[in-house]
């Protein structure tokens, strides 16, 4: 009995040893054609783009199957992706990658550097124009193409704003103390329990939506981290903090989790939102007809154009670290980010590919859809999360100083920035909070 | 001279056998029947907690497979980490603050509530379903109601009138964490009624007639018969209420927005997701792992201690 026991206990504790086992040499796949795979957002209007994109190019080479599938369920794409990576299970091009999460994939060794790729830079360089810079990883290299934004910017409901006697055409959001004014009417009237109401969740992700757009107008498109240093401890940083605080403190604002979208039931007046939105809102998409207006982010000094900076809020492309075809995936690649289409990813979901010259190329488009045509301005003035070191940690630390000083009001924005500055600095360096 | 040759065979056949029946038992069919648990049990907790343990005295982060990194040994730096990060000191706290709502809740409610089910009532399976529902009904639906119900403007504001908290249950320091006590509490109790039901039915009825002819009221007869009687399953409850208090994570997560207001919320197993899969520093994430494995044991091992020597 005793022996029998041994004998399963040192099974079982090889088991557990056996985990501490170390990993094989690096093997590098050479540049080779054959089938791929990929997988696409799970947002319908992007399925019906990656299908025909899949079936076109299925068409056209036979023997380069590409096998497409919507990215697996979970709590993130993120979350899936870094799964995925560590199991060595990822398709070769996913078209749902974030760029904050870039640095964490390039560590863990997922990413291909499209680098290796002849003429890559110059096609990535050609088709996304300046902004193809804030895509490039600290060693130089672009470890993601540059693919679709949905810049940020006001949705306000007209019919709210008619309640409360506010002008639909021109209403007056251009400055902070307009915004206020404007927020408080909207809920002393009662026209809507909120002015606005953006998801109060601790979750790192929720500052891209609140404070970074608003950050990203009144710097003048500075991003969170530059050259090592965070830059948000700064007037612009305190003023976008003190605006958003006196939105929470008069209950301009809502600060508890509700279900569903707060602007689409009209519980908020407000919403910051990108082109994505629009099929929602003009009830395409089976969800709650809305009857918007859209407007530039304010600033403490005003703005009314649409070339101010915002966040980009854009999805890319990456190719992922088990690809043995690469050369297909490559070609893939710059098959769907062609002119043609970007075209049709513009016409079929109405977010921005990230191309120079979107007005001029697809003018007839936006001549057709005058709601997208702001955005197609937006997109040239689009700011990203920096590619750095810990960017997850970073953002969820300046989330946990955000949450704290500016939607709960329990320590100064002033003092919670500087703190989270100081904390961000030493991340940005490299080092970890952990050992 | 043939009997002495085969005399050594037959003691080496018996040395092996009585090998065999050491390591594989007088039923050896036996292991078969239970060598799929045991693969179970070793590929899916004793290989992964085995790794947890290797991370947490190392430098660790996730890797594509074939992907050589260092992964130097950094004794207990992550278990000081863990031990320096103020969030996870208040995760802690808070999970304290849980356990001290959650588990005398339950094991009460869950025994009064079976104590009535098992009387002969009306409606007496309805009521069980009823209390079964949210048991079995997907988290993720029960956070949406009860969001509703505790927001600002909902029901039990609504009920409360001037003796509503603000900011609302689940936006209020003081009350985030007791709200999730409260919520997990009302979710489990289906479970805990069943576990205390089918203990009840091994509850001789003579003892009921005896105390009630002694003349021991309904009170009474609870304290002297029914509690002893179902004992074993209060220990059991208690171990598991623990045990799902240790590791919340969808309540944080859902209903109070990523354990907040400003952290009151949070729990260890929160932190676990958000450093070791969100920021892939799984070392950290597997040091607290570990941590709150020992602390849980300790809980058990302490409350099992004092159980003993009640009996």
């Amino acid at each position: 009995m005793k022996l029998r026991t041994i004998v399963v206990a040192a099974f079982t504790l090889s088991m557990g040893l056996a985990a501490c086992g170390g990993g094989a040499a690096v093997s590098s796949s050479a540049i080779s054609y054959g089938p791929i795979s990929i997988w696409y957002s799970n947002n319908a209007q992007e399925i019906t783009w990656g299908e025909q994109e899949v079936a076109a190019w299925n068409r056209l080479h036979p023997t380069q199957k590409v096998t497409g599938q919507q990215i697996p369920a979970a709590q993130s794409s993120e979350e899936v992706i870094s799964a995925a990576i560590t199991a060595g299970s990822e398709p070769c091009l996913i078209y749902n990658t974030a760029p904050a999460a870039v640095p964490e994939f390039e560590q863990a060794g997922g990413l291909v550097p499209l680098n290796d790729f002849p003429g890559a830079v110059s096609y990535i360089q050609t088709r996304t124009g300046p902004l193809a810079s804030m895509y490039k990883s600290p060693d130089g290299k672009y470890y993601q193409m540059p693919w679709k934004t949905n810049p940020v910017v006001i949705f306000y409901n007209k019919a709210e704003f008619a309640r409360a006697g506010i002008s639909t055409t021109n209403p007056p959001l251009s400055t902070y103390s307009e915004f206020l004014a404007t927020a408080k009417k909207v809920v002393s009237s009662g026209a809507a329990k909120y002015a606005i109401f953006p998801s109060p969740s601790s979750e790192f992700y929720e500052a891209w939506y609140d404070f970074y757009p608003l950050y990203a107008a009144e710097s003048g498109g500075k991003l969170l981290v530059e050259n090592g240093k965070a830059t948000f401890d700064s007037p612009a940083g305190k003023a976008v903090a003190a605006f958003w605080a006196q939105l929470y403190k008069e209950k301009l604002a809502g600060n508890e989790t509700i279900t569903g979208d707060p602007f689409a039931d009209g519980t908020a007046a407000m919403a910051i939102v990108g082109p994505w939105a629009v099929a929602d809102y003009q009830g395409k998409e089976g969800s709650a007809k809305v009857n918007y207006g859209v407007a530039p982010l304010p600033t403490s000094n005003g703005n009314t154009s649409y070339t101010i900076p915002t966040f980009s809020d854009a999805k890319n492309v990456a190719m992922y670290a088990s690809c043995k075809n690469r050369g297909t995936a490559w070609d893939f690649l710059k098959f769907t980010t062609s002119v043609n289409a970007d075209g049709k990813l513009l016409t079929i979901t109405g977010q921005m590919p990230m191309r120079q010259g979107l007005e001029n190329l697809y003018a007839s488009y936006f001549t057709a859809n005058p709601d997208y045509k702001d955005f197609a301005v937006e997109a040239a003035h689009v700011i990203e999360c920096p590619d750095i070191p810990n960017s997850i940690e970073i953002w969820q630390d300046f989330r946990n100083a955000w949450s704290k000083s500016v939607i709960f009001g329990t320590s100064s924005p002033n003092s919670a920035l500087a703190s989270a500055a100081s904390a961000i600095n030493k991340l940005a360096s490299g080092s970890s909070s952990e050992p | 001279m043939k009997l002495e040759a085969e005399l050594p065979l037959s003691a080496r056949e018996s040395r092996v056998t009585r090998l065999a029946r050491a390591v594989l038992g007088r039923q050896p069919i036996g292991l078969a029947f239970g060598a799929p648990y045991a693969l179970f049990i070793a590929v899916l907790f004793a290989y992964p907690l085995g790794l947890a343990v290797w991370m947490s005295f190392h430098r660790y982060f996730f890797t594509a497979p074939g992907v050589s990194v260092a992964r130097p040994f950094v004794g207990l730096a992550n278990y000081r980490a863990v031990f320096a990060d103020p969030e996870v000191l208040r995760s802690f706290l808070n999970i304290l603050i849980f356990l001290v709502i959650n588990v005398p809740l339950t094991v009460g409610l869950s025994l009064l509530l079976a104590t009535a089910l098992n009387a002969a009532i009306p409606f007496r399976a309805f009521f069980r379903a009823c209390f079964y529902v949210p048991y079995v009904t997907a988290s993720v639906a029960m956070v949406a109601v009860w969001l509703f119900m505790f927001s600002s403007g909902g029901v039990v504001n609504s009920v409360l009138g001037p003796l509503e908290p603000v900011p609302s249950w689940l936006v209020n320091q003081n009350w985030a964490m007791p709200s999730i006590a409260i919520y997990v509490t009302w979710k489990q109790l289906g479970f805990f009624i069943l576990l205390y039901l089918a203990a009840l039915q091994n509850v001789p009825k003579e003892l009921y007639e005896a105390a009630s002819m002694d003349g021991a009221s309904w009170w009474h007869r609870l304290r002297s018969v029914t509690i002893p009687g179902v004992r074993s399953v209060t220990t059991l409850i208690t171990l598991l209420a623990i045990i799902v208090g240790a590791n919340l994570f969808t309540e944080p997560y859902l209903l109070t927005a990523g354990g907040g207001p400003n952290g009151k919320s949070a729990s260890p197993v929160l932190l676990m997701y958000q450093t070791g899969i969100e920021q892939n520093h799984p070392d950290f994430a597997s040091a607290l792992g570990i941590i709150l494995v020992i602390g849980v044991l300790l809980i058990v091992g302490v409350q099992r201690l004092l159980q003993r020597n009640q009996t």
